[in-house]
């Protein structure tokens, strides 16, 4: 073969297994779940292929509380880490010195250990008779039936602690490639601090807010690990549903018309975020 | 002025310090020496759970289980996603843009449609569940976060080096192990380090493709139900002591790459929960 052939083609086999592994475990499955939310039957049986899209209705019907509540917690979420990470991110990036980087691994640290344990320890702390609301209720600084726990409270501080990171990553990385220069000059034109953030600071990260936005909304709405551990009967999210249709219904035409309802949920959420703040936030 | 300056530090010093707060719990439980099988409150210190570490068979298995898993998804997700990086990278190709997107939606999918989408195929398939389909979902979801990490890394890199290798004669497989791969080799190793810790910590795309097989987070999700043994608190704070050594060495390294590198990697971990 030609060296210069062989040059040619060599990025296409290079990508080849790699994409062959998307297409096969990524996008054929996402087909076979469109097609499995339009069959009908049930697992004794077997399912068959009927193009029956009422599922959809029906599970947006039975569910539309669950699908609700996920898109208010996870855009909650959103909010409280953004006012949460922005100051810490700020101070890092623009005062943090030489240490900027171990700031950022503290925060990071806690995050290494596994997920399941750190909402696991989050439920010990806030359980009704526990370490914290216990010594508190001894104290009799709360009523003895004050709880957290099985309450909205709980699922969204886990949420909220469990995706903090993913908002101040994005924000310090755009917070820290803003070039103190451009400050300075707002300093010299005789700006003030806060006119200085607003004009300058501000609009320079809104990059970061938008990935921090996205990274933190898409994983908090399909979310149901916290809820699971943290929350009751009344904070079950769309999330939990999806995970009782598959394994234990075993109603795997819902389960995946659920999916496909969560994924436009997002998707509306994540457009309408970005008609409120303008496209040219999306050129990043 | 002052006033100011002192706010933020104070601030951010206290959300650091509320990050903490469940390791510390954990960290602190793992010694505790409680009555009966929850570990709730406050018994007495001991060392016994850390000498007893590998005393429950079930658990031992499903942590050999989570490393067997992670130790070969991350290979795979490995080669796989470097190459992909380096081909959108190093050279001119049609369906770049395509490609782009294709590697990102996987990253902008939510886990749990990961999982149901895997599980979907496989149940139409009619293939059993197991170690193998966990793998296969591990090295899917670590794909695009190797190609991500992998072309940060080849991004500022130049190409003159590998140009000067080829005009003085080298093969491009010469060019590649002799130049390439030892530039782009910490963002390898950074892909592979996040591509395991990932997989090490997944619970919610194995929990739909793990068949009979149990993992470490699987295992631990199951024991909640009836009271978490204090060895988890243990293997826990052992997991979380291999992060403070990494912070330790990336900090003492001083070397800013590496440690935005690393920070990135314990980010992306953490999104995917």
């Amino acid at each position: 073969m030609p060296a210069s052939l062989k040059r040619r083609l060599t990025p296409y086999l290079l990508t080849l297994p790699g994409a062959l592994w998307l297409l096969a475990f990524f996008l054929v499955p996402m087909v076979t779940m469109l097609s499995v939310s339009l069959q009908e039957g049930s697992l004794e049986e077997g399912y068959r292929f009927t193009g029956h899209w009422q599922t959809y209705t029906e599970a947006l019907g039975k569910f539309d509380t669950q699908l609700l509540r996920s898109i208010w917690y996870g855009a909650i979420v959103t909010v409280v880490t953004l006012v949460v990470s922005y100051p810490m991110a700020y101070w890092i990036a623009l005062r943090g010195g030489r240490r900027k980087n171990l700031y950022l691994l503290l925060i990071l640290l806690p995050f290494f250990t596994p997920f399941i344990i750190r909402t696991l320890s989050w439920k010990f702390i806030l359980a009704d008779e526990g370490i914290f609301l216990g010594a508190l209720k001894d104290w009799g600084v709360l009523p003895d039936a004050y709880q957290v726990l099985a309450t909205s409270t709980a699922v969204v501080a886990g949420m909220i602690y469990n995706f903090l990171p993913f908002m101040a990553l994005p924000l310090y990385v755009a917070l820290e490639r803003l070039d103190p220069a451009m400050l300075d000059a707002a300093s010299d034109l005789y700006s003030s601090r806060r006119q200085a953030f607003l004009k300058v600071t501000l609009p320079l990260s809104m990059p970061g807010v938008f990935a921090g936005c996205l990274l933190t909304f898409i994983p908090a709405v399909g979310d149901f690990v916290n809820a699971t551990f943290l929350g009751g009967v009344n904070t079950t999210m769309i999330g939990n549903v999806i995970q009782r249709e598959f394994l234990t219904n075993n109603d795997y035409p819902e389960g995946a018309a659920i999916s496909f309802l969560l994924m436009a949920a997002i998707l509306v959420g994540v457009l309408r975020y970005v008609r409120k703040m303008g496209a040219e936030e999306l050129t990043v | 002025m002052s006033r100011r300056s002192r706010f933020l530090p104070v601030y951010t010093g206290l959300v650091i310090a509320y990050l903490f707060v469940p390791i510390v719990v954990m960290i602190l439980f793992g010694f505790n020496d409680p009555r009966g099988r929850f570990n709730f409150a406050w018994q007495g210190f001991t060392l016994q759970w850390y000498r007893e570490l590998f005393d429950i068979p079930e658990l031992t298995t499903a942590l050999k289980n989570s490393l067997l898993v992670a130790g070969l998804s991350t290979l795979i997700a490995t080669v796989l996603g470097t190459m992909v990086a380096l081909a959108l990278s190093r050279y001119r190709m049609r369906g770049r843009s395509a490609l782009n997107v294709f590697v990102f939606l996987p990253m902008a999918t939510p886990e749990i449609v990961l999982g149901v989408s895997l599980l979907s195929l496989f149940v139409t398939l009619g293939v059993a569940r197991g170690f193998v389909t966990i793998v296969i979902a591990h090295i899917l979801f670590s794909v695009s976060y190797v190609v991500v990490t992998v072309r940060a890394r080849l991004a500022g890199l130049d190409h003159s080096l590998e140009d000067a290798a080829q005009d003085l004669g080298a093969t491009p497989w010469t060019t590649f192990w002799t130049v390439t791969f030892p530039l782009i080799f910490p963002g390898v190793l950074a892909a592979g380090l996040l591509a395991f810790v990932l997989s090490i910590d997944d619970y919610v795309i194995t929990s739909f493709n793990a068949g009979g097989t149990v993992t470490f987070p699987l295992w631990v999700f199951g024991a909640s139900r009836i009271g978490v043994p204090p060895q988890v608190n243990v293997m826990g704070t052992l997991i979380f002591l291999i992060g403070v050594v990494y912070v330790i060495v990336s900090v003492v390294r001083g070397r800013e790459r590496t440690g935005s590198v690393g920070a990135g990697a314990l980010a992306a971990k953490t999104a995917k929960g």
